[in-house]
């Protein structure tokens, strides 16, 4: 464990300190989690080969990996608080599990825009993030992840450093919110959706700012 | 004179025109009376029918047609409509056509589809949010419904309501828009002869998801405007509000013919997907009826007119 004797904290959420649990449990709590993340898009992948999509399979393929994509980010922003106010300071261990999983669903949410929905029309693909506002935030908000799911390693956090790799990982407080405006801007006239998730998202924020300025004077 | 018809386009035309698209059927007289089979959904009764005026295209499958709906008055959900619309009670069914006339009338639903000679007119639908079907319509032209109240020359528009009743349309216990949903053409518009009142799908009595028991069909505009469940046709002066205008009127304007040119804010409208198929085509102009109806347009901006 030597990466984890340089980190700047602690990699393992503290184990160390903290009485071992078994390493079953562990890895089963692990899996349980991993497989809960992947259950969407398996369900999606079959409903997508045995033809129940839909009328319009295409939109609810579409759809369904962006709504995914954003709940995952919202379940990843609700992990620190989770593990504050419950006092269990290693479900932070999850955290990047569910980032990444959250990154596989919007690169996948955008991959099959452009590769089934456009068939790889670049031209049209650049006018409408020009000129659609839904998807130039969507876009901004995509371009803004890949560099958190890069950096999501061990060695990242080293290389960069405790402090620049938060700071880098604040990004998150400005693709999230980009991705619940993406979300309500495509809505046509029933906006309560997108807007459950921007109170969710607000909660998570305002939890983080509330905390923030309790602790700083 | 308010109604623009290029001189030489009569019903005539129309009608010959769509038995020679169809001359194939016509010739091994399928054409003709037609009488769709017994069955299907629930309450669905078989209608009798003359073919007219249609495309070749192949028509998306009923089952798309009857599931996949925006009919916000049953939810916003594509679904909701198929599962939630069982509920309305289409009898008894008056529509009150009334304004501008001189001879302003109630008529029953069963005596309209009794007393009209009723075609089957298969068109296309684009939907403005970038999806189309091809749907085999059974009806008559509004333009009977509208020459029976006998219309004065201030009938310059007809404005369109559906039926308030949020006891069966649930979704209209919030005001996702404002109801009850309006619609409105100009009289021109409404006297085409392509623009259509529908009764029946496939051969059948409309199923209440597609707007039972009568509904509006303007195959050169958006879905949007072929308004559902109608119980009130009135004629006006000025031009009537309509529910998506009054919605986003940025972004839904009154005429909103299908337009691959002029994009919807938020989305573009040069392509479609048509139902069933995986690449998108090419939006058409006016839907692809712009040779019968573009010179109702001539001289306006159409950027300025969405």
């Amino acid at each position: 464990m030597k990466d984890a004797e340089k980190a700047p904290f602690p990699l393992d959420g503290g184990r160390a300190q903290r009485k071992r649990p078994s390493k079953t449990r562990d890895n089963l709590i692990y899996a349980a989690v991993w497989l809960a993340c992947a259950a969407p898009l398996a369900w999606l992948a079959f409903r997508a080969f045995t033809g129940d999509l839909g009328v319009n399979p295409i939109e609810t393929l579409v759809r369904q990996l962006g709504v995914w994509g954003l709940r995952l980010l919202l379940v990843g922003l609700a992990v620190t608080p989770a593990a504050v106010i419950l006092k269990k300071p290693r479900l932070v261990r999850f955290r990047r599990t569910i980032g990444l999983f959250a990154f596989a669903y919007v690169s996948l949410h955008l991959l099959s825009y452009i590769g089934v929905d456009l068939y790889f029309d670049f031209g049209q693909l650049w006018k409408d993030i020009l000129k659609r506002p839904f998807i130039t935030l969507g876009m901004a908000a995509f371009v803004m992840l890949v560099p958190l799911a890069v950096t999501s390693t061990n060695g990242w956090v080293i290389r960069m450093g405790r402090a620049a790799w938060s700071r880098l990982h604040w990004l998150i407080y400005v693709i999230a919110p980009l991705g619940v405006a993406h979300y309500y801007l495509l809505v046509k006239a029933d906006h309560r959706p997108p807007l459950v998730y921007g109170a969710i998202l607000a909660v998570l924020l305002g939890w983080r700012a509330w905390r923030a300025a309790r602790s700083s004077p | 004179m308010l109604i623009r018809h290029r001189p030489d386009l009569t019903d005539n035309d129309v009608t010959d025109r769509g038995l020679y698209l169809r001359r194939r059927e016509f010739i091994t007289g399928v054409a003709g009376l037609g009488l769709a089979g017994l069955g299907g959904a629930a309450g669905a009764a078989p209608l009798a029918f003359s073919k007219g005026f249609s495309t070749t295209e192949k028509p998306t499958p009923k089952d798309d047609v009857t599931s996949y709906n925006n009919f916000y008055e049953f939810g916003v959900d594509k679904g909701d409509p198929a599962e939630n619309a069982g509920k309305l009670k289409t009898r008894p069914w008056t529509v009150r056509v009334d304004g501008a006339c001189e001879a302003p009338k109630t008529f029953d639903i069963d005596a309209l589809i009794k007393g009209n000679k009723l075609e089957e007119r298969i068109y296309r639908l684009r939907c403005v949010e970038g999806w189309s079907m091809v749907i085999p319509w059974v009806g008559f032209p509004l333009k009977d419904l509208i020459a029976a109240v006998k219309p004065t020359s201030k009938a310059k528009f007809v404005a369109f309501e559906t039926l308030m009743r949020p006891s069966e349309m649930t979704g209209q216990r919030w005001d996702v828009l404002q109801w009850p949903y309006r619609e409105g053409l100009r009289i021109d518009e409404a006297v085409h002869p392509l623009t259509l009142i529908a009764v029946g799908l496939y051969g059948e009595t409309l199923p209440n998801q597609n707007g039972a028991p009568l509904r509006l069909v303007v195959p050169w505009k958006y879905g949007f405007k072929s308004i559902k469940s109608i119980t009130r046709i009135s004629l006006t002066d000025r031009q009537p509000p309509t529910a998506w205008n009054l919605s986003a009127p940025r972004e839904y304007g009154f005429y909103s013919n299908v337009n691959p040119a002029v994009d919807h804010p938020r989305w573009s409208q040069a392509t479609e997907r048509r139902i069933g198929e995986f690449r998108r085509r090419d939006t058409l102009a006016f839907n692809g009826y712009g040779e019968w109806v573009a010179d109702m347009y001539r001289g306006m901006d159409l950027k300025k007119f969405y």
